[in-house]
């Protein structure tokens, strides 16, 4: 358990983690870590406690058994500063974007320097600017309110917010749902670039197939209240456990895979004929 | 809902089950009335940590904004008032005397009651609306990750704005409430305007006039309490959303005449 406090690498380190709803445990001892750097997404049917587990990692939620430490730091009988502190090396980009609908874009994106941070409000403004340029939207959209935004601008939005602080760990609630599938792939590839641009670590709860091939670097399947396993697509493909299968089988899981094994053999394709 | 998919919950499994539920809900109103009171004492041992903005645009918000409707229905019922009172003054010849019925029942009574009833339909349901909105579309939860307590940033401002804005109301609505009278005194019992100023001061004491006021300030905890609770119950989608404004505002204004009641009881004890 002390394991996870004392490795730099490993970033988020949760053991026999119990959550009970009343008399429905969601969660009956669940493991997980996740290294630093790296993209995790977490899967699961509905009602396996994707979003209760995302929760608990970023302090809203509190376990009922087990032991918790993000960024070293453990959750359980956290005081309020140290609470404050980690929040501040964090980034959560909730599933509905979750930005304030009274606060234009830009006003959303400078909030937590403004909270946080002693700068004026011209240092804030250029700050909030250049993350805004960082998820690829115009500065047009700066002075709209979230409610005059697409979906996918409100995620890039959102984004932006949860960068803003400069943040070593980044989450990401369902970033590709409801998005149409341009979109969804424009936010993949931001995703991807985050992680390689800055070496943030990434974790993720999504029922992309497209998103899970092609982004993310290891995946854990939740099912029965506790980790059925945990791999790259490719391994857990091979994993023989119905709660897993029920991602590989289907024409959509089939199709997501073929597409991945086309763009790979594609990508070594032009590794290969470049030197020529 | 229940009672259709389980017909045959026994009479007093239901009553026991309700039971539980209702102290459930007291002890979170309970819970979150003492959490408010902690960020409240944090507020005034650091006062740097206010946020003014927020109070003030709340003052705006739920007492200037408010002015024209406070005004126009306490100024009906002042002119209601009046005309009940002047057949039977009228009867008697105590026609002076319709100053102290609109003067006392305005001051004391009408106009605090009427603005907190107003305002409990007005900015109550508002709390609840705006609370349960920001919880419903995950922005309880980002202000919470942003390191952004919701309580000082969402429910402290509207308090202390209410608990300011209220007895001013309530000093504006005694102002038009007496007018109303004062004009349906001079129309139905020829009671003149310099007549009825005359008589106003020996009819209403400062004391009756302070007891208005007075009560304000608890109205308005109330109603920004029960609203901003009703807020965080908000679970779900958006039918829960108009399900606890509904809520928020029954429960507030039942609060506000229960603790009417009890100030009556109170000062006929006190003998105020």
């Amino acid at each position: 358990m002390a394991d996870g406090a004392r490795n730099p690498e490993i970033v988020i380190d949760m053991q026999k983690v119990v959550t009970r709803f009343g008399s429905h445990v969601v969660h009956n001892g669940i493991d997980l870590q996740v290294r630093r750097a790296e993209i995790f997404a977490v899967i699961g049917g509905s009602g396996t406690g994707k979003s209760t587990l995302l929760r608990e990692m970023i302090l809203l939620h509190t376990p009922n058994d087990g032991s918790i430490h993000v960024l070293g730091t453990d959750l359980a009988n956290i005081a309020a500063a140290s609470a404050l502190a980690l929040r501040q090396r964090f980034g959560v980009l909730f599933q509905h974007g979750g930005l304030f609908g009274s606060l234009t874009v830009l006003e959303n994106i400078g909030l937590p320097l403004r909270e946080h941070r002693k700068l004026s409000d011209a240092e804030i403004d250029s700050i909030a600017s250049t993350k805004l340029a960082a998820v690829q939207l115009g500065a047009d959209v700066a002075h709209q309110y979230p409610s005059e935004l697409s979906g996918g601008m409100l995620k890039r939005a959102a984004l932006a917010r949860a960068l803003v602080l400069d943040p070593e760990l980044l989450f990401l609630d369902e970033p590709t749902a409801g998005l149409d599938p341009h979109s969804a792939a424009g936010i993949d590839a931001l995703v991807r670039e985050l992680c390689e641009k800055f070496g943030l670590t990434i974790v993720m709860i999504t029922h992309d197939l497209d998103t899970l091939w092609q982004v993310a670097d290891r995946v854990a399947v939740l099912a029965d209240g506790t980790v059925q396993g945990v791999g790259s697509m490719t391994d857990l493909s091979k994993i023989d456990k119905p709660g897993v299968q029920a991602f590989f089988e289907g024409p959509r899981s089939r199709a997501a895979e073929a597409q991945t094994h086309a763009l790979a053999a594609l990508g070594n394709k032009e590794v290969l004929s470049k030197p020529k | 809902m229940g009672d259709l998919a389980q017909p045959q919950t026994p009479f007093f499994e239901r009553i026991g089950r309700s039971t539980v539920a209702h102290r459930d809900k007291a002890l979170a109103m309970l819970s979150f009335v003492g959490e408010s009171s902690i960020a409240l004492g944090g507020w005034i041992l650091h006062p740097g940590r206010i946020r003014w903005r927020p109070i003030l645009f709340n003052v705006r918000s739920a007492g200037f904004n408010a002015l024209p409707i406070v005004g126009l229905l306490s100024f009906l019922l002042g002119i209601v008032v009046a005309y009940q009172g002047a057949d039977q003054l009228r009867q008697y010849g105590a026609n002076i005397y319709v100053t102290d019925l609109v003067g006392l029942s305005m001051l004391r009574e009408f106009a605090p009651l009427m603005t907190a009833i107003i305002i409990a339909g007005r900015s109550g349901s508002s709390y609840a609306a705006q609370i349960g909105t920001m919880a419903v579309t995950q922005e309880i939860d980002a202000m919470r990750t942003l390191g952004i307590a919701p309580l000082e940033m969402l429910v402290l401002p509207k308090l202390i704005a209410l608990v300011i804005a209220m007895p001013l109301l309530t000093v504006f609505a005694d102002v038009l409430g007496v007018l109303g009278g004062m004009i349906m005194a001079q129309v139905q019992l020829g009671v003149s305007f310099s007549e009825f100023l005359g008589r106003f001061p020996h009819a209403v004491s400062v004391t009756s006039y302070l007891i208005g006021i007075g009560k304000a300030p608890v109205f308005a905890v109330l109603i920004a309490l029960v609203g901003c609770f009703q807020g965080f119950l908000t679970r779900g989608g958006p039918e829960s959303v108009g399900r606890h404004t509904t809520r928020a505002v029954v429960q507030s204004i039942f609060l506000v005449i229960v603790a009417d009641a009890l100030f009556s009881i109170a000062f006929s004890i006190l003998d105020l």
